[in-house]
């Protein structure tokens, strides 16, 4: 099997986390938004970041799918993770290969259903898909910030995503809802404005990477910045990219989104050519695999983004300014949480969903908590996985409803 | 549609409490409960159907085993009542449960079918085969009850572990009860429902 075929067989691409769904369905069938066209909020209100720097003004690409209401107040916003983008659902188009990463849950008459809700996707400051980056032009420099661009936080994202619910015309998100680092950015959105959310929903997330986490994050990172074509960062200078360790990191964080399980039953011990060469070129299908990914992710994904993005998961912990009380730094939100973990899933195992529940009850919120039997790990948050889709469904539809209840009154 | 025990489960729970109903199915007794009380409800659940079901019907609904125990999840008395309806009898440590669910909350509830029911002693005692009735439907070799009970041998798990009972009613499968039921409650009580705290010390 050749490596292009593998990624389209659909039981062999759902590793394409935190990036691209693997359904197959064209973008105009039925379920699908259809073609979908990015656009640009340009926000000049200054961000002032953790870091202590300042944005003066910065750029947000996004997507929608759905219509917003009159009263404005069904619409959902979408947190992407590590790797993800803006591109949700749909397709850019009609000969797109794959649609958006989360298309087998947005859409007409799918769990999180456009035919109800206004869904607002958004790549965060800092990414490489359109929204002001290491990529954008430095004001100061007149050249692209590179290494240069500054350090977020989760809590940063956030205040930039307020600002562009602001220029929608939304006081108030009827649910946030993301997976992985999308699922953080869900708990700070209730956390820092309670008031904007109205339904939380925090998917295969953590409170705090672990220090089993960082460490991943750090393996990762020092591949980036140890090879040789990193010049500090300003790589675009030199007209190079850090191709080896940009490929490096994403083939490590691919083995930390599947599970021992889902990769014995991908790949076992499968030789792509039948029988032992006794020599360090691909020899067993999961190499092959996972140099495709790593391949592949090269071309579509920037090195300080990901570096930025890794830090970002680093640096989260709302507890740290409550004295490492959970319970305590979420006592402002007033949302209604669901929070879903997968049993497989061992970067954010459901231990970790578990102390969010438990802060959750502590300090007597509205909260479910949904515990998927998953074989594929942490990638499991991308699949259509029939009981994960009928809770969210059902938590979901509980929205729209109280939505027609409340306009009703 | 409502289950024995509901309406007396339903009498002891004062308005706007806050009630965790373990083993609580599909939420069907906190909706009741809700509706009737006004309470703030939370829900504990193993099974995904009943979850999904659970979530759908707008409850608190936490998916987690019981088995694994309960203590973990909640902080000491932040509820005022734990309710286990009809799910001792299927509890690998019924003892275990019973001593977490009082350091949750100050009262629990505790429903379950009378092993010592007339027909269940007849059917063992003079047929000599394991007995199934309306409450006990199920064949011994598959069944999801693995202790049950008398209402005896409930109380006196009480007096061992502490617990003080401050209620106890008995029904029969359409929630009736009776003279016959008051006056021989070990024979006739078809399910048994406890209302019990911790013994001061």
């Amino acid at each position: 099997m050749s490596e292009s075929q593998q990624m389209n067989n659909p039981t062999s691409s759902p590793a394409s986390s935190l990036g691209a769904s693997s359904s197959a369905s064209p973008g105009t069938s039925p379920g699908s938004v259809g073609l979908v066209k990015p656009q640009i909020a340009q926000i000049d209100k200054p961000l002032l970041l953790d870091c202590g720097r300042r944005l003066e003004r910065y750029e947000l690409v996004y997507e929608t799918y759905g219509e917003l209401n009159e009263r404005a107040d069904n619409a959902v916003l979408i947190c992407h993770a590590l790797s993800g983008d803006h591109h949700a659902a749909g397709r850019h188009h009609p000969e797109d290969r794959k649609p958006g990463w989360w298309d087998n849950a947005i859409g007409p008459g799918k769990p999180i259903d456009t035919d109800r809700f206004f869904v607002v996707s958004v790549n965060n400051l800092g990414g490489c898909k359109g929204s002001t980056g290491p990529l954008s032009e430095n004001p100061e420099t007149g050249r692209p910030y590179g290494p240069d661009f500054p350090i977020l936080t989760v809590h940063d994202w956030v205040d930039s995503q307020h600002e562009l619910m602001l220029q929608l015309g939304i006081s108030r998100w009827a649910a946030v809802t993301g997976g992985s680092l999308g699922g953080m950015q869900v708990m700070q959105w209730a956390i820092s404005y309670p008031e904007a959310i109205a339904h939380a929903v925090v998917i295969a997330a953590a409170p705090k990477l672990s220090a089993q986490n960082i460490a991943f994050n750090e393996v990762a990172r020092q591949a980036i910045i140890t090879d040789p074509d990193f010049h500090d960062g300003r790589y675009a200078e030199h007209g190079v990219i850090p191709r080896r360790g940009l490929m490096l990191a994403r083939m490590l964080g691919h083995i930390t989104y599947l599970s021992d399980d889902a990769m014995r039953a991908k790949f076992d011990r499968e030789l792509r050519s039948g029988k032992l060469q006794y020599g360090f070129d691909v020899e067993f299908q999961v190499e092959s695999y996972l140099r495709y990914q790593g391949r592949s992710f090269v071309d579509r994904f920037d090195a300080n983004t990901y570096l930025l993005m890794t830090k970002a998961l680093d640096y989260f912990d709302p507890a740290a300014e409550a004295n490492d009380d959970l319970a305590a730094a979420l006592a402002p939100a007033t949302a209604r949480f669901l929070v879903i973990s997968f049993t497989s899933d061992w970067r954010f195992p459901p231990a970790r969903s578990r102390e969010i529940v438990r802060a959750l009850l502590a300090g007597g919120k509205s909260v479910s908590y949904a515990e998927v039997k998953a074989h594929q790990g942490h990638d499991a948050f991308l699949m259509p996985i029939p009981y994960y889709h009928q809770v969210l469904r059902g938590y979901f539809d509980n929205i729209a409803r109280r939505l027609t209840e409340e306009a009703g009154v | 549609m409502n289950r024995p025990d509901w309406d007396i489960v339903t009498g002891w729970i004062r308005k706007g409490a806050r009630v965790l109903d373990l083993g609580c199915g599909d939420g069907a007794l906190l909706r009741h409960l809700i509706a009737e009380r006004d309470v703030y409800g939370v829900g504990m659940e193993v099974d995904d159907d009943q979850v999904a079901r659970a979530v759908a019907a707008d409850l608190n609904i936490v998916q987690a085993d019981l088995d694994d125990g309960v203590r973990d999840w909640f902080c000491p008395q932040s509820f005022d009542y734990v309710v286990v309806s009809q799910t001792i009898q299927a509890i690998r440590h019924p003892e275990r449960l019973i001593a977490e669910m009082l350091e949750i909350a100050s009262e629990g509830i505790v429903t379950f079918p009378n092993m010592g029911y007339w027909q269940n002693r007849w059917q063992l005692g003079v047929q000599g085969m394991m007995p199934t009735t309306a409450a006990l439907p199920n064949p011994w070799y598959n069944t999801p009850n693995i202790h049950l009970c008398t209402l005896r041998d409930f109380e006196s798990l009480c007096e061992e572990l502490g617990v003080e009972i401050l209620d106890r009613a008995v029904v029969d499968q359409e929630r009736r009860s009776s003279a016959l039921l008051r006056a021989l409650p070990h024979w006739f009580g078809e399910h048994a429902i406890y209302r019990i705290r911790k013994r001061a010390v």
